[in-house]
């Protein structure tokens, strides 16, 4: 097992940088998950660890050693990749050991291999498939495989499950923490999907245009979101946003007025924030409270009701929608009035610049 | 395309495939024809479509030039031009389908806009090159030629075949510890095979027709079949039975081997378009 080590990593395409100096350290063991929204570098940044994209500046290494110009099949490194790019011409056999192969192992050993990963992933009964041959799943797992014999130091993985549908991600994400559990390799993972990176990573970078706008815990980034992009990019449904007026703060916290007059005092700190300044409030679905009557009121214009939990979206006086998320079997209809409560301890406030206030707590799991 | 199409659609595609089939296929079929006609029936007005056949033209034929020496010639250049196009090809498509740069594409029009020149045009250049590298009337000097004809077509061809083999393939395949080398020898090119197979049939075919820089670069020594075929088209005028069973001999193998092979050759072809 292995640790990667990024340094100021950058990587320019004709004109364009398209990874702006991103440093990372990756610990041994450690499930990291590289996520963002499409064309903010994260897969470009894969594939630089993995050796299919030069590095234009920077330095990376793999367990101490600078590998910036050791061939991909040299960095001990194995890569899933999202179209799974099973050889079409050789069967499930023969594509896991092709790089066994490759490598000069024996052939006992190769057998012994193929046929142990073979029978953790249950693809035994498929070794003379064709991956022509196979449904989704199987090719997945076959794409594994070929991963897992290879024994590799890190395990790259290029948004492995979104070719395959909801169900089957939800079980496959299930079994790829298991097979992390018990194999205990460093790993990276590339997906746009918060939902893997929350339930998956025990650290997740959340990139932007080629910069990492935060690095930390699932929860960390959750509680303590450092700015208003990873705030709004982590929870689902999205953190409700509203602007305010800054009215001064202290070391217990910070407060602001609202838009409809009332003030809000929230536990963080403000150090030089200039009273008057516009400040932006955020709140998730989750942490708002329905009234039947109090201020913040506004008009309910659309009700999801999910079953196990309901999204009612509000319509403020201001013409701002705020969502909220309640119990399933809340009565509440569309068009009825309702009030808003903001309990202060789950609300951030963000600077103009959009960087999010230290609190003055750290939440318990995200310390 | 509708579901059903109409009867009478059908009917008329139907006549105007045969239609066109047979307009292309007349002047071979009249071509065999007349090769098996003596020479008096060959010319006679109105031409006749029904008469006693003969092998006379054939057996005057073999006896005035030996047919094998041109042949063996023919498939020495198509085989020996194709196969070395070919290995010429792979490396300039693999990098231009893998690691397209800003000129690939100028390259690949320029490339092929070198096959709008008519060849006349370079005559005079590429036989006094040949002779000065003593290359006249050798196979090795016409298949260079041939070679150089084709490697446009090929190239081009070959880089539409490897654009349709996914890239993230190979990648896996550099990823497993594949050299170059060994990522398009056992990766790539079995699953190119087909459109590879197909672009190496079209080179043949079109190897093995080549008549003007055959006439004009050989002789006697390596005379291909398109200068048999024209040995007997002026001395004594035009024998119309002998010129047909000479035509005939000649493109009776290619022809017949790509009867056989043109399951494969239009599956190539078609490869783009299918999938």
């Amino acid at each position: 097992m292995a640790t990667v080590e990024l340094k100021n990593l950058r990587k320019t395409y004709l004109t364009e940088e398209i990874i702006k100096g991103i440093s990372l350290s990756i610990e041994e063991r450690e499930f990291v998950v590289f996520v963002g929204p499409s064309g903010c570098g994260k897969s470009t940044l894969l594939r630089m660890i993995a050796g299919l994209e030069d590095i234009t500046s920077g330095d990376l290494l793999i367990d101490g050693q600078l590998v910036n110009n050791v061939e991909p099949g040299k960095r001990g490194l194995a890569m899933v990749f999202q179209s799974y790019a099973l050889y079409p011409h050789m069967n499930v056999y023969k594509n896991m050991e092709f790089g066994l192969k490759l490598s000069g192992m024996p052939e006992a050993e190769r057998r012994a291999k193929i046929e142990h990963v073979a029978r953790t992933l249950q693809l035994e009964p498929y070794l003379n498939h064709k991956p022509g041959q196979l449904s989704g799943g199987q090719r997945q797992r076959v794409a594994i495989g070929r991963a897992i014999v290879r024994n590799p130091k890190v395990f790259l993985f290029d948004e492995p499950l979104s070719n395959l549908d909801a169900a089957l991600r939800g079980q496959m994400r299930v079994e790829l923490s298991a097979l992390h559990r018990k194999l205990g390799a460093t790993t990276i993972y590339v997906t746009h999907d918060q939902v893997e990176a929350m339930t998956m990573a025990d650290k997740i970078v959340v990139l932007q245009k080629g910069v990492v706008e935060q690095i930390g815990s699932p929860l960390e980034l959750y509680h303590h979101p450092r700015n208003l992009f990873v705030a709004r990019f982590i929870g689902s449904p999205p953190m409700n946003f509203f602007s305010a007026i800054f009215q001064g703060g202290d070391a217990a916290g910070s407060s602001v007025q609202l838009r409809d007059g009332s003030s809000l005092y929230v536990p963080v700190t403000s150090p030089g924030l200039l009273p008057g300044t516009k400040v932006t409030v955020g709140i998730r679905p989750e942490h708002v409270e329905l009234a039947s009557s109090g201020p913040n009121s506004g008009v309910v214009e659309v009700i999801e009701r999910l079953g196990a939990i309901t999204l009612v979206h509000v319509r403020m006086p201001d013409g701002e929608i705020i969502v909220v998320q309640t119990d399933g079997a809340v009565l509440t209809d569309v068009d009825t009035r309702v009030s808003l409560t903001l309990p202060p301890r789950n609300c951030h406030l963000f600077a103009p610049d959009g960087v999010a206030f230290e609190a003055c707590h750290r939440h318990p799991l995200a310390a | 395309m509708a579901l059903k199409t109409k009867t009478s659609t059908r009917i008329g595609v139907t006549i105007l495939g045969w239609g066109i089939a047979l307009w292309l296929f007349f002047p071979i079929f009249w071509m065999i024809l007349t090769s098996f006609k003596s020479e008096v029936q060959a010319i006679s007005t109105p031409p006749k479509l029904f008469f006693m056949p003969t092998l006379s033209s054939y057996t005057e034929v073999f006896e005035r030039a030996n047919y094998w020496h041109f042949a063996l010639n023919t498939v020495i250049v198509s085989v020996g031009a194709t196969a070395v196009a070919i290995a010429l090809a792979v490396p300039a498509a693999y990098s231009m389908a893998f690691m397209p740069s800003k000129r690939t594409r100028g390259t690949l029009l320029w490339m092929l806009s070198t096959r709008m020149l008519p060849p006349v045009g370079v005559l005079v250049p590429i036989y006094i090159l040949a002779r000065n590298t003593h290359l006249l009337d050798t196979c090795t000097g016409l298949a260079i030629v041939d070679m150089l004809t084709n490697l446009p077509i090929i190239v081009w061809m070959l880089y539409t075949f490897f654009r349709e083999v996914p890239a993230p393939i190979l990648e896996a395949g550099r990823m497993d510890g594949a050299t170059r080398w060994q990522e398009t020898t056992m990766v790539l090119l079995p699953l190119a095979l087909p459109g590879i197979a197909s672009t190496a049939l079209l080179s043949l075919i079109l190897c093995w027709n080549e008549a003007f820089w055959s006439l004009n670069l050989t002789s006697s020594h390596a005379a291909p079949l398109t200068a048999f075929i024209a040995s007997f088209s002026s001395p004594e005028g035009l024998f119309f039975g002998k010129l047909s069973a000479a035509s005939t001999l000649a493109v009776a193998p290619i022809l017949v081997f790509g009867w056989i092979s043109q399951k494969q050759l239009v599956r190539g072809l078609t490869f783009g378009a299918v999938k």
